[in-house]
């Protein structure tokens, strides 16, 4: 009976810590300063940690680390070059040489394939690395998990109450989920806020950047409507804010979703829209392709750039590996999550420019601002084979090499 | 990795084998990296979704020299095969190979030999006029007319046609290419 006393006593003692230190502040957007340092204990637990890994490292990790890098010599001259050509040079064929050589590089490793797994990094989180799964499970997060599961229930289900009111709770149990996470969050430049009316666009690693926007203010999101837990919090969500949730089948009818969405900024009193343009996860080491769809509405655009701090936590999901519930319990259980969001000036498209170009200029702008590279691949390729546009392009460089100055 | 270093072609010419220890590890990961559902195989679906090799105007080609004969699957052992090719030569010392075992995969001889099959549609050990159009068409897309393209096809098989037969044999074809450098073409070093 003792030990049942005792436990119970823990447990209460605990569960007022929890309260006192979590969800009040939170309520009141305060910060006792306890993140602070248990950032700081992490940075060094995490240093310390990595010299030791790194002195005691196996060969096979290393060998497993350093292929992600760049494991062929790339002679990266351009097709005249490869070609030994001078311009206007006839067709030989050990022509055929180049392009097989090219080939096969992209078959030993190709920039896209690499960008979907997850950055690999030497230091780490502690755990086990590489693409291997997780085994440790903290008690405490969870637990702090499964409250503010229990909270955001209780409180957002009977929502049937004025805006304020829901704005406020919604921002509280942000703050409640991004605490949960141990997240530390920088804003930059916060004047750049996206206001009201306006079309809210980022880079996208997670379904955790919808989380971290959201803490800071509130956004109405276009997306497509997800089956099991998603779906619940999705309804959810819908009675707090506003939303547009498409069929994924309605998402294929670019004009409905232009309509809907032009309907929707038209409003002034409706929340800004929060749109990820890449179409999917990327592993937050690059920026892809923008889809035009977004840029084609009009309206302003507010970019936003989303950086997470690798070494902290592996923040992206690769969706065709790992399905949203078992993503989720990672992020709980990883140690913090650390980003920087850079709101910055809005734009909007000028003239004699179309939404491709549009998209790029707003793509760059993010990728400089976050410090991610750029890329000209479509995130789609993830899914779906490539466009011929690009293989085009290739011939025609060839095929001016060849027949160009008419030499024949 | 179980059964690789047995499989046949693996072991290959001597104790060595085709490529290196370290770079079968790698190699292997790319393999399974690209085997995206967990086959244990890769199919023609799993290269062609290579960005970089999909706008490769030859990446069909490519592609069809991991598939010879009409397969459906490519195990490690071929794909690894087929990369050997591209080993560099001097990573192989003449000296001391013997004499009766087969050329290892990376001669000279054998990275003419897979050039010569991205050519050779229908492996008849001849490029005949019709297989060189098809395969400059492929390199130059929609850019060039019918006549330019015909005009170059013959012009390249005839001055490398040398018993007149309106073909290029594979011997033919290595001697039009004595004087190229093929050790630096068609070489991909895997840095250690």
């Amino acid at each position: 009976m003792e030990g049942a006393e005792l436990a119970g006593k823990i447990l209460s003692t605990w569960l007022t810590l929890v309260i006192c230190l979590i969800l009040l502040p939170s309520a009141f957007g305060v910060s006792l300063g306890i993140s602070e340092m248990y950032m700081k204990l992490l940075v060094k637990t995490l240093e310390w940690a990595t010299i030791r890994i790194e002195k005691g490292v196996s060969k096979e990790s290393v060998l497993k680390n350093s292929a992600s890098v760049g494991i062929i010599q790339r002679d990266e001259s351009p097709m005249e070059k490869g070609l030994s050509g001078l311009r206007g040079r006839d067709f030989e064929l050990s022509d055929v040489f180049y392009f097989s050589k090219k080939g096969l590089e992209a078959i030993v490793e190709d920039e896209v394939t690499q960008r979907f797994s997850s950055e690999e990094l030497v230091s780490w989180n502690l755990l086990t690395r590489t693409n291997v799964n997780f085994h440790y499970i903290s008690l405490r997060l969870t637990m702090v998990w499964v409250l503010g599961v229990i909270v955001r229930y209780c409180v957002l289900l009977p929502l049937s109450l004025k805006n304020w009111l829901s704005e406020l709770v919604h921002l509280t149990c942000c703050r409640i989920c991004v605490r949960a996470l141990s997240g530390t969050i920088h804003y930059h430049n916060k004047q750049y806020r996206p206001q009201k009316g306006g079309i809210c666009v980022a880079n996208h690693t997670s379904p955790i950047d919808v989380l971290i926007l959201t803490t800071d203010g509130c956004y109405a999101m276009v997306g497509q409507v997800h089956g099991g837990l998603m779906g619940i919090i999705q309804r959810a969500m819908v009675k707090a804010c506003p939303h547009v949730w498409f069929e994924r089948s309605e998402m294929k009818d670019r004009h409905l979703v232009t309509k809907r969405l032009k309907e929707h900024i038209a409003d002034k009193k409706k929340l800004p829209i929060l749109i990820f343009p890449e179409g999917t996860c990327i592993n937050n080491t690059s920026v892809m392709m923008f889809k035009k769809g977004s840029f084609e509405i009009g309206g302003t655009i507010h970019p936003v750039a989303i950086k997470y701090n690798p070494q902290f936590g592996d923040a992206f999901w690769n969706s065709s590996k790992y399905n949203m519930v078992s993503y989720l319990l990672r992020m709980m259980t990883s140690w913090a999550i650390v980003c920087d969001v850079w709101y910055m000036p809005p734009m909007t498209r000028e003239e004699g420019e179309d939404a491709v170009q549009f998209a790029n200029r707003v793509k760059s702008a993010i990728a400089v601002q976050g410090g991610l590279t750029e890329l000209p691949w479509d995130g789609g390729l993830k899914r779906a084979k490539v466009k011929d546009t690009f293989k085009e392009e290739q011939q025609k460089n060839y095929s001016k090499m060849i027949v160009g100055n008419g030499s024949l | 990795m179980r059964g690789v270093r047995r499989a046949p072609g693996i072991a290959g010419a001597g104790s060595r084998g085709p490529v290196s220890q370290a770079s079968l590890l790698r190699l292997y990961h790319r393999f399974r990296a690209l085997d995206r559902n967990k086959k244990g195989y890769l199919s023609r679906m799993d290269l062609q979704q290579i960005g970089a090799l999909a706008v490769n105007p030859l990446g069909e080609r490519i592609i069809d020299s991991f598939f010879p004969d009409g397969n459906l699957r490519l195990d490690f052992p071929g794909f690894v095969r087929v990369l050997a090719h591209f080993r560099p030569i001097d990573d192989e010392d003449p000296g001391i190979r013997d004499p009766k075992e087969p050329e290892p995969l990376n001669s000279r001889m054998n990275k003419l030999r897979f050039a010569f099959q991205l050519y050779d549609l229908d492996r008849d050990g001849k490029i005949s006029r019709h297989e060189m159009l098809q395969v400059l068409r492929l390199m130059v897309g929609v850019q060039v007319t019918e006549e330019q393209l015909e005009s170059i096809a013959d012009r390249t098989v005839q001055e490398a046609d040398e018993d007149g037969d309106g073909a290029v044999s594979f011997l033919e074809f290595t001697k039009s290419l004595e004087k190229m450098d093929i050790e630096q073409k068609m070489s991909i070093r895997i840095l250690k």
